[in-house]
């Protein structure tokens, strides 16, 4: 990493014009045939429109980026080795610092979020834009057990969410099923599906799986697509029951023999109550994926991924079963999925094809990518971020997925951690470490 | 049989487009050891750099057929290469050495990036050209239905043969074919020996990124249309080819390839067609799980 990031030696500013020079040529060479030409529609037949003017504006964009790039890296290495020659602090000190940091963070958004439907009570579009928010978050600790603890890709995670919204969606319209009753079933489903996929896969390197899980997301949303006597084909399921109060349903008028939630409270009718209860529901969903996720870390099987994630042949060599230790955090990890993926079945009341496509798996990788691989909060923070960018205009929700493709690669490349990066070991031994520790700082 | 004759005929065109692309995940593993996921979206710019190539030539009244392939090649192959060269050097080469995983995330960027570049660039619409190859030879007018080997047809299999006799001849016979078997076997150790390593696996980038550019002219001639998202089946198609014939292995992928076309076309026609995508996958997952090492593949063996 350090080789990219910094040079060997600080550039002269005449490298620097001529490293730029040579970084805009390829820009130049690149941007003909994609920005520089393109074909449009005129008169029913193809005809090539140049935009020199908008290639030459890129590409002079490019120079000063680069130019700038380089500048700010010698600035930065200059002063890192300033920092590390006055400062006696070592890394692990400074990273449990950073933890400290995080950890109150966290507290903060807890607090935040519980407190937010009070806060905006009336506001419609605050509250259900956090509910997207919850969701992603929640999918992103799934995706978290699989990604960034076991360290296997997984590139189709949307095919569990669409198990686990499919499973709910057909067993409340066609058996009558109950949100709470078809919940653990629907995250059982989902669970299956994951084993049956993982268990001829995970025996292989771990390239194949990505690719294999890759095809997978696909095959679920063709047979959901193609299969119209039991998904109701592209047209989707509708008229999906929402989940109720302990048996009280946020409607204005109750169905024979129950009550409304307003009228048991004896509060005035409102839409917004349901969409409160939907929030506090997620809240209470993702919460409790946090604290499963975080026990099982420390668990002999979450020890277990974690080493699988650094080494898989010395895991071997240790005598561990890495296809069942690897199976076992694919499954839960689908299980997770399928249940965000009944409570978005729920909130929604209608699903079809259209929601469960590649870019939805992409979006869940990147939130667990960019928050740091292994990262709780960073979860959060990304999934933040990822939902709230395309809030703020019709030009960012063009440029999301671009920049999102942009942000992993710049994030491995310059900060394979992430955002906010977690690669300690959950556990250690903690008598030994802190000696360890405290000796090295007095060094 | 004049019907499974003809969907023979179809089956090896496609065949041999998958066979194109899976060269460049089969070589690109062989050498670095991981899947390129952004080979499918090189693919599908080169089919874009086509159809902007073709249409200024039509804006320009060439009307020699054989003039204007030639030239849409060149202009793909070189174009295509630079992408191939410039996804090698920013997003792989700075990962060499890193974990198993950062490689594989920083492809999937780039092709999300890829695919969406080219489609705020290029605009999301398909983009038909008028069609430049038309007609063919009848082979054989059974009653009822006759077959027929169109002139792009024989365009893509000819085209795929010449540059495999060639490719074949390049990685036996050459100085560069044999520094990139050398930095398959053994990176540090060729490194040793004064091979330039960086340079290899860049021109074996840009290699493969040029036989997808040929595939990419061929997509654009034999079908007429392209859009942004052609990239993602076909490299999850040529990926799987390349898988079947046994990764690592240049001939395994040019069978792979070959097989999967077969299998497609015949599944379309006789089977269910809109779960031919489907049936790939599922020979993706058989095959993994009965012969991992492919057909043509070694089986491998990991060191520490």
């Amino acid at each position: 990493m350090s080789a990219v990031v910094f040079a060997r030696h600080a550039m002269t500013p005449a490298e620097r014009l001529r490293d730029a020079g040579w970084v805009a040529f390829v820009g130049l060479i690149l941007g003909i045939p994609l920005v520089g030409l393109t074909t449009v529609d005129v008169g029913g037949r193809l005809g090539v429109e140049t935009r020199f003017g908008l290639l030459a504006a890129a590409i002079a964009a490019v120079f000063a980026g680069r130019l700038l790039l380089r500048w700010a890296i010698d600035q930065a290495r200059n002063r890192k080795q300033e920092r590390d020659r006055a400062s006696t602090a070592t890394a692990a000190d400074r990273a449990h610092g950073a933890q400290r940091v995080v950890n109150v963070l966290g507290w903060v958004a807890l607090g935040a979020s519980i407190a937010l439907p009070i806060v905006f009570s009336d506001n419609r579009y605050v509250v259900d834009t956090a509910t997207t928010v919850l969701i992603y978050v929640m999918l992103g600790w799934g995706l978290n057990v699989v990604v960034g603890l076991a360290g296997l890709l997984d590139l189709g995670y949307v095919a569990f969410y669409a198990v686990g919204a499919y499973s709910y969606a057909l067993l409340s319209t066609q058996f009558g099923w109950s949100f709470w009753e078809a919940l653990p079933v629907s995250g059982a489903m989902a669970a299956t599906f994951g084993i049956l996929l993982g268990y001829p896969i995970l025996r292989l390197r771990g390239d194949y799986l990505a690719i294999v899980t890759l095809g997978f997301g696909e095959i679920i949303r063709i047979i959901l697509v193609n299969w119209t006597e039991f998904s109701n084909g592209p047209n989707g399921i509708s008229s999906i029951p929402r989940p109720s109060f302990f048996g009280l349903e946020f409607t204005r008028s109750a169905p024979e023999g129950s009550q409304t939630f307003a009228g048991f409270f004896g509060l005035e009718f409102s839409p917004m109550h349901r969409l409160i209860f939907l929030y506090y529901l997620i809240l209470v969903l993702a919460l409790l994926t946090h604290a499963f996720v975080s026990r099982l870390r420390k668990l002999p099987v979450g020890r277990a991924w974690e080493a699988l994630r650094e080494d898989e042949i010395a895991c071997q060599a240790m005598g561990m079963n890495t296809t069942n230790i690897k199976l076992s955090a694919f499954a839960i990890g689908a299980m997770l999925g399928g249940f965000a993926g009944v409570f978005f079945a729920a909130r929604q009341g209608f699903i079809s094809p259209e929601s469960f496509t590649f870019t939805e798996s992409a979006i869940i990788l990147a939130i667990v990518v960019l928050g740091g691989m292994g990262s709780q909060m960073g979860v959060v923070l990304a999934a933040t971020l990822l939902v709230l960018i395309p809030e703020f205009g019709r030009n960012f929700a063009e440029y999301r997925m671009l920049l999102f493709g942009l942000a992993m690669v710049l994030i491995m490349v310059w900060r394979p951690g992430g955002l906010l990066s977690h690669r300690e070991p959950t556990v250690r031994l903690n008598a030994l470490d802190k000696a360890a520790s405290t000796k090295e700082a007095t060094r | 049989m004049a019907y499974a004759l003809q969907q023979l005929i179809n089956g090896l065109t496609l065949g041999a487009m998958y066979g194109l692309i899976a060269i460049g995940y089969t070589m690109v593993y062989g050498i670095i050891g991981m899947i390129n996921f952004a080979h499918g979206d090189i693919f599908m710019v080169s089919a874009f750099i086509a159809v902007t190539a073709f249409t200024i030539l039509a804006a320009a009244d060439v009307t020699s057929i054989p003039l204007a392939l030639t030239f849409v090649l060149i202009v793909s192959i070189f174009f295509t290469s630079a992408y191939g060269w410039a996804v090698e050097r920013t997003a792989y080469r700075p990962l060499r050495g890193s974990t198993r995983l950062a490689p594989l995330i920083s492809a999937i960027g780039m092709s999300i990036f890829l695919q969406n570049s080219v489609q705020l660039t290029q605009g999301a619409r398909v983009k038909p050209i008028p069609p430049v190859l038309e007609g063919g030879i009848v082979l054989w007018d059974a009653p009822g239905f006759t077959v027929q080997i169109g002139w792009s047809q024989m365009l893509i299999i000819v085209t795929t043969v010449i540059l495999m006799s060639a490719f074949t001849w390049m990685i036996t016979q050459t100085p560069f074919g044999r520094q990139q078997r050398a930095c398959e076997q053994d990176r540090t150790m060729a490194s040793l020996l004064g091979v330039n390593v960086d340079r290899t696996i860049s021109f074996t980038f840009m290699l493969g990124a040029a036989l997808a550019a040929v595939a990419g002219v061929m997509v654009t001639v034999y079908y007429g249309v392209v859009d942004f998202f052609i990239g993602f089946l076909a490299g999850i198609k040529a990926f799987t080819a390349a898988v079947l014939g046994g990764i690592g292995s240049l001939p395994g992928a040019m069978l792979g390839g070959l097989l999967i076309g077969l299998i497609e076309s015949f599944w379309a026609a006789y089977l269910w067609a809109e779960y031919k995508d489907v049936a790939t996958f599922g020979i993706l997952c058989l095959v993994l799980m009965l012969r991992p090492s492919g057909l043509l593949g070694r089986p491998e063996v990991e060191k520490v």
